[in-house]
């Protein structure tokens, strides 16, 4: 048994997140002299151990100038007109693949990457990236439904719970509010696969919340978790690690992944189109693939981990933990969400700007 | 005052700072979104410029032209009960004893010392369900519980339930008010202040009472602070984004959380742009309403 970090916070808060970023000393593009024994990553809020870039610096001489990001979307914006100056950057599967169709990441050199071999056979190659040729798993995780124990009952199953309009839970659930991450449940408790760009099953997914908004308590930012803890709503459609971390303060909240599967994300190293240290890059990121600097992190972050060699160094309480490992029969039925081109995610977009609106 | 005519170099010199910061930091970016407005999205991150209004039509589909008008009158209501506020508000420290004054002002300005997000935040403690609006109400409640059960009557009340506060309207509004009182005061305190007092004594002393004062006198004086104030009050309030997405409902979106999607999950700058001179167009129409009110007041005061 390990103790966790008190006050582990989780990446994906995105009020927390905007203003750590506003808050980061921005970065200059370029400070004219080229300083290979420097490293800019761009990552997550609350994304990596404590102590992993001061031990990192002290292992290999190399300087980590180190920024945040609170969302996908924003990342992404940053990035649109060229790279900022970064050379590491940890987007999620459809917005890797994204990012890879438009020559925004550039292709990794795995013979400068000993340690990928420490990563879990299952995750060396993935659709999103063929090969794993521009990017490095760093951690997974799960969609699913946060929930107080003593006023759900029983344990949610099934997405019906959040998307059936039931009287039981009405003005006590909360949804997510990026598109996807409210729209692909919804898919899947209607038995599509996330992966169409068939617009007539976006439709659907979107009709149904529609017809689902009058029970629900809020659209959150991103920070049901808070409102699961102060007792806000009793049911909260929110990201595993999220609901893990409030989970740590208060026994009577649970985690589910509805047994129709759910939405997987993988977040992935990966270094920008442009960077100005490349090399650097690439050591930051076989550093992290390490085993035991993996496992440091994960004990903070408590996402599952992609690197087979490092789990090995993990508690039974984390392997074990079903908020972070779902079961199997779940995970099959599970999917990871792929880029669909510009037109389906316009689709979803205004299939949510029509749900708020409706 | 001189005129400027007079010395017309120095007036283009002192003037110059201002009109290059009026053309690099407004004009300038404003043209540049102005154009993308008038783009089409042609790839992950390329946009052609085809002049197309397509953008424009999209943006006057009744989908978003009804969250326009959301944003209008959530923006409108903020505005009146600001007003409605901030007028005694202003007027008491503008009557006070003036070594009070400066003090008075600063406690108007504080709250701009706290980031707006932490403000906002410190309002979800107030108003959540174990807030301290529900926790003083809850002890009001148990008080009244006991002062029953002493006088023979325990049991009768029933169990206090918490007031749903958060996350509709009423608390976006709530919000909203909060952030733009100062707005409001100032400029309607700055009017006031330089109002001659004596009008108001005269019209005391000729009969008139304190709320006819008030009405034929107070308030036409300050006219121009009071369009002042709800020009700068509601022009804010309705390109807000920050306090929809944290205080609102499911329902509570505003015209800012659209266009800042555009500009991150949709990816769709040019139809952004395109929402964002919507909104600007609906702000031009306010201050031209303004000018053709101060236009008329001249007009009058001519006569």
């Amino acid at each position: 048994m390990f103790r966790r970090a008190f006050g582990r916070a989780s990446r994906r808060q995105f009020v927390k997140g905007s203003l750590a970023v506003a808050a980061a000393v921005p970065l200059w593009p370029q400070i004219g002299r080229a300083q290979e024994r420097q490293v800019n990553v761009y990552n997550w809020d609350t994304y990596i151990g404590p102590n992993t870039l001061d031990e990192f610096s002290a292992a290999t001489g190399i300087d980590v100038r180190y920024d945040l990001y609170a969302d996908n979307a924003e990342m992404f914006a940053r990035f649109r007109e060229g790279n900022p100056g970064y050379d590491v950057i940890v987007p999620t599967n459809d917005f890797a693949q994204r990012m890879i169709l438009a020559e925004m990441i550039q292709p990794i050199d795995k013979s400068r990457i000993p340690n990928f071999s420490n990563i879990d056979p299952r995750f060396q190659d993935t659709v999103f990236d063929p090969d794993r040729q521009h990017t490095v798993p760093y951690f997974w995780g799960t969609i699913g439904i946060g929930y107080r124990k003593s006023a759900v009952s029983p344990p949610p199953q099934s997405w019906g719970v959040i998307f059936d309009r039931s009287e039981a839970y009405a003005d006590r659930i909360s949804w997510l509010s990026e598109p996807a991450d409210l729209i692909h449940p919804a898919m899947k408790y209607l038995g599509h696969s996330i992966n169409t760009d068939d617009p007539a099953k976006i439709n659907e997914a979107v009709e149904l919340l529609i017809r689902a908004k009058e029970n629900i308590r809020t659209i959150a930012g991103d920070n049901g978790q808070d409102l699961l803890l102060s007792g806000e709503v009793d049911l909260a459609l929110e990201y595993n690690g999220d609901v893990l971390q409030v989970m740590e303060e208060d026994d009577d909240l649970s985690y589910a992944t509805p047994q129709e599967g759910t939405i997987l994300w993988e977040d992935s190293m990966a270094i920008p189109t442009g960077a100005p240290h490349p090399e650097a890059a690439h050591d930051f990121i076989n550093y992290i693939l390490q085993a035991d600097v993996h496992a440091a992190i994960a004990e903070y972050v408590y996402y599952a981990l992609p690197n087979a060699a490092a789990r090995q160094l993990m508690s039974q309480d984390y392997l074990s933990n079903p908020a972070i490992f779902p079961p199997e029969a779940v995970l099959d039925r599970s999917e990871v969400a792929l880029y669909l081109g510009e037109e389906v995610n316009r689709l979803m977009n205004e299939g949510m700007t029509r749900v708020r609106a409706a | 005052m001189e005129s400027w005519k007079r010395n017309p170099l120095i007036f283009l010199l002192t003037s110059l700072p201002a009109a290059f910061w009026l053309l690099v930091f407004f004009l300038i970016p404003l043209a540049f979104v102005w154009v993308l407005s008038f783009g089409e999205v042609a790839g992950i991150v390329d946009i052609a410029i085809t002049w197309t209004l397509s953008n424009y039509a999209r943006a006057l589909d009744p989908l978003y032209l009804g969250i326009l008008w959301q944003s209008l009158w959530i923006a409108a209501l903020t505005t009146v009960i600001c007003l409605v506020v901030g007028f005694p508000l202003a007027m008491g420290i503008s009557f006070a004893p003036s070594r009070w004054k400066s003090l008075l002002l600063l406690l108007i300005i504080l709250p701009f010392w706290t980031n707006l997000l932490i403000r906002t935040y410190a309002l979800i403690a107030v108003l959540r369900r174990n807030g301290y609006v529900n926790d003083t109400l809850a002890w009001f409640w148990s008080l009244a519980d006991r002062a029953l059960a002493a006088i023979g009557l325990g049991g009768v009340l029933p169990d206090f339930v918490p007031l749903d506060l958060l996350y509709n309207h009423g608390a976006v509004i709530y919000g909203l008010v909060y952030v733009h009182l100062p707005f409001m005061v100032l400029p309607l305190y700055a009017a006031l202040e330089r109002m001659d007092k004596s009008y108001v004594e005269a019209s005391l002393d000729l009969g008139a009472g304190q709320l006819r004062t008030l009405f034929s006198v107070t308030v036409p004086l300050a006219m121009p602070g009071i369009v002042s104030g709800i020009i700068i009050t509601f022009i804010p309030a309705l390109g807000t984004f920050l306090t929809p997405i944290l205080l609102g409902g499911p329902d509570s979106q505003m015209i800012g959380n659209i266009i800042e999607r555009q500009f991150k999950s949709a990816n769709d700058w040019p139809f952004g742009a395109a929402l964002s001179f919507l909104l600007m167009y609906v702000t031009f129409g306010a201050l031209a309403l303004r000018a053709a009110f101060v236009s008329r007041r001249r007009d009058a005061e001519a006569l």
